[in-house]
């Protein structure tokens, strides 16, 4: 079962056929399986990786530091919601350490990020300080790297 | 003095040894040209891992030359590297080697291969291998001044050797029989059943087996039988793998022969006159391969086994009849369904389709009506190749009709 998840995170476009040979399940079984995950949740959706320098389509990355005052009751969680929610922001975590929230933010240009950040999220009551990094380099994201020269043949054509 | 009155070609062919010059040349050199001239080939020809080494054993090679671990080793290989192997044989299969005087680290298997036959063979010895079997079995034999002996094998006994076939072939000159399961070509496990007559066969004859286990990490719901693990075998069994296929190292040329202390000396003998020892880099970065390799080379095996299903099943579906492999990472179809031979088959599917696949007959006669193709290559090259073969076969099914 975890299979058919591992082959359609690699692969979304992997149709039932496809997997049910893969892992030697009935097609009927891995639909089954295929849309109960998608009905609660376990796939959240498909999507496709797109490298947008390709097209000279250029965003602007920032990772910001976020510490703020946790609530009584609700603990991290409502000041998470209130920052996550912001389309701007990519992806939010709460982490251990010297601060509390590390948020991922994109932008068409810097002073889009700066003023998400000054005028969004510094001000919000429950935010301490923030802390903007901005990313200078997309080596490797969600496990594939991206400056990799594609399919470099590295082996003869043909070895007994 | 040099004869000057010679003509080249004489001279070429005196200068050359005699046994080289009867050794026949690999048979798919044309083969090989004519690939070589094309562009945009999809390849099911490449017999290794299309995975690079997994990074932290290429680190910890990498981190031996920072080092300065530049220098040779032992003849025997690394202690350390030895001791991580005899411990591995044991877990994994219950074999227990020496690692002092019973393991042997050698640049690669062929390596292995050839020592284990030049320590053995005396001229005219005799050798059974199984038919079709590795390109080099019957050549190495040759070179180490013995007589290959080929035993049939067929599709319907899964191209595994039969010990009645063995037996009948067993002459005052038989040495030892030389068998490598997982099979290149073929794909093919052998059982416990199939493996235990076999040693039967050895302890009535006193032969020894020359157990070629490279393939061994790779089996999809089989055993792997190891065979120095079979009753009484130990002591008659030389047994050579490598870290190439299972850790996907071929470039770095090691593997290892475990045998009983007798022969480790004689090999190791022609070893250190002759290759000194192992690459040291390569040495150290299978002490890593070993100790933290295990989870790279499971997600490997997965992998090879979710294309190993595809691939075995298109093939049925599109006309190429080929029994299920269970090891390596080869299928064996048969290709007699479209009236073809196998070179033939094999360079019109080149010529008009662009898919590489090797002609069964490289390995040995009883390949002919069979091609090796291989999946270690990516899905979506195993589709499109198929997808090409299956246009192929029809258009092959209308010619013929």
């Amino acid at each position: 079962m975890k299979e058919i998840f591992e082959i359609l995170e690699q692969n979304g476009r992997a149709t039932p056929e496809q997997i049910s040979t893969m892992v030697d399940k009935p097609v009927r079984e891995v639909e089954k399986i295929i849309k109960q995950a998608e009905k609660d949740g376990t796939i959240l959706k498909y999507k496709t990786i797109i490298n947008w320098p390709k097209l000279g389509e250029e965003d602007i990355w920032a990772l910001i530091e976020v510490r703020v005052t946790p609530q009584r009751d609700v603990g991290f969680d409502a000041i998470a919601e209130r920052i996550y929610q912001f389309p701007e922001v990519y992806s939010a975590y709460l982490v251990s350490g010297t601060y509390d929230l590390a948020i991922l933010v994109k932008g068409k240009n810097m002073q889009e990020i700066s003023s998400f950040v000054t005028e969004k999220l510094a001000p919000l009551e429950r935010v301490q300080s923030t802390v903007t990094h901005f990313l200078l380099k997309r080596y490797k994201e969600d496990g594939d790297i991206f400056h990799l020269p594609k399919e470099i043949n590295r082996r003869l054509p043909i070895t007994l | 003095m040099l004869n000057t009155k010679s003509t080249p070609t004489q001279a070429r062919n005196k200068l050359i040894s005699q046994k080289v010059t009867s050794l026949p040349p690999s048979g798919i050199r044309k083969f090989f040209d004519l690939l070589s001239s094309l562009e945009d080939v999809i390849s099911l020809g490449i017999g290794e891992p299309d995975f690079v080494t997994p990074w932290h054993i290429r680190e910890a090679g990498t981190y031996s030359l920072e080092k300065g671990y530049t220098m040779y080793t032992s003849n025997s290989g690394m202690l350390e590297l030895r001791q991580e192997l005899a411990s591995y044989l044991e877990l994994r299969y219950g074999v227990n080697y020496h690692p002092e005087y019973e393991i042997l680290i050698t640049v690669g298997t062929s390596e292995g291969l050839d020592l284990a036959l030049r320590a053995i063979i005396n001229p005219g010895d005799e050798v059974i291998i199984p038919d079709p079997c590795y390109v080099a079995y019957p050549a190495d034999i040759i070179l180490a001044g013995g007589v290959p002996i080929l035993v049939p094998t067929n599709e319907e006994n899964k191209f595994v050797v039969r010990a009645t076939d063995i037996e009948a072939r067993i002459t005052k000159q038989t040495k030892a029989i030389l068998i490598g399961y997982p099979a290149n070509p073929t794909g093919a496990v052998i059982s416990r059943k199939e493996a235990d007559a076999i040693a039967g066969l050895a302890k009535k004859y006193d032969l020894l087996v020359i157990s070629d286990e490279l393939y061994a990490r790779l089996v999809y719901g089989a055993e792997h039988i190891c065979f120095p693990s079979l009753h009484g075998m130990k002591e008659r069994t030389i047994l050579i793998r490598g870290f190439s296929k299972s850790h996907a190292m071929t470039g770095w040329r090691l593997g290892y022969v475990a045998a009983d202390r007798r022969f480790i000396q004689a090999l190791t003998k022609i070893h250190q006159y002759t290759m000194l020892s192992a690459p040291t880099m390569a040495q150290v970065a299978a002490i890593e391969a070993l100790r933290n390799g295990e989870s790279e080379v499971e997600k490997m095996v997965q992998e090879y086994n979710r294309r190993r299903r595809l691939m075995v099943k298109r093939l049925n579906e599109i006309g190429l009849s080929c029994f299920e492999p269970r090891g390596a990472f080869y299928a064996f179809p048969s290709i007699k369904a479209t009236g073809m031979n196998s070179e033939e088959f094999a360079e019109k599917l080149l010529l008009e389709e662009k898919v590489a696949v090797v002609p069964g007959t490289a390995f040995g006669p009883c390949g002919e009506g069979f091609v090796r193709c291989c999946y270690a290559t990516s899905l979506s090259n195993i589709e499109e190749a198929l997808k090409k073969m299956d246009r192929f076969v029809r258009k092959s099914r209308l010619n013929t009709v």
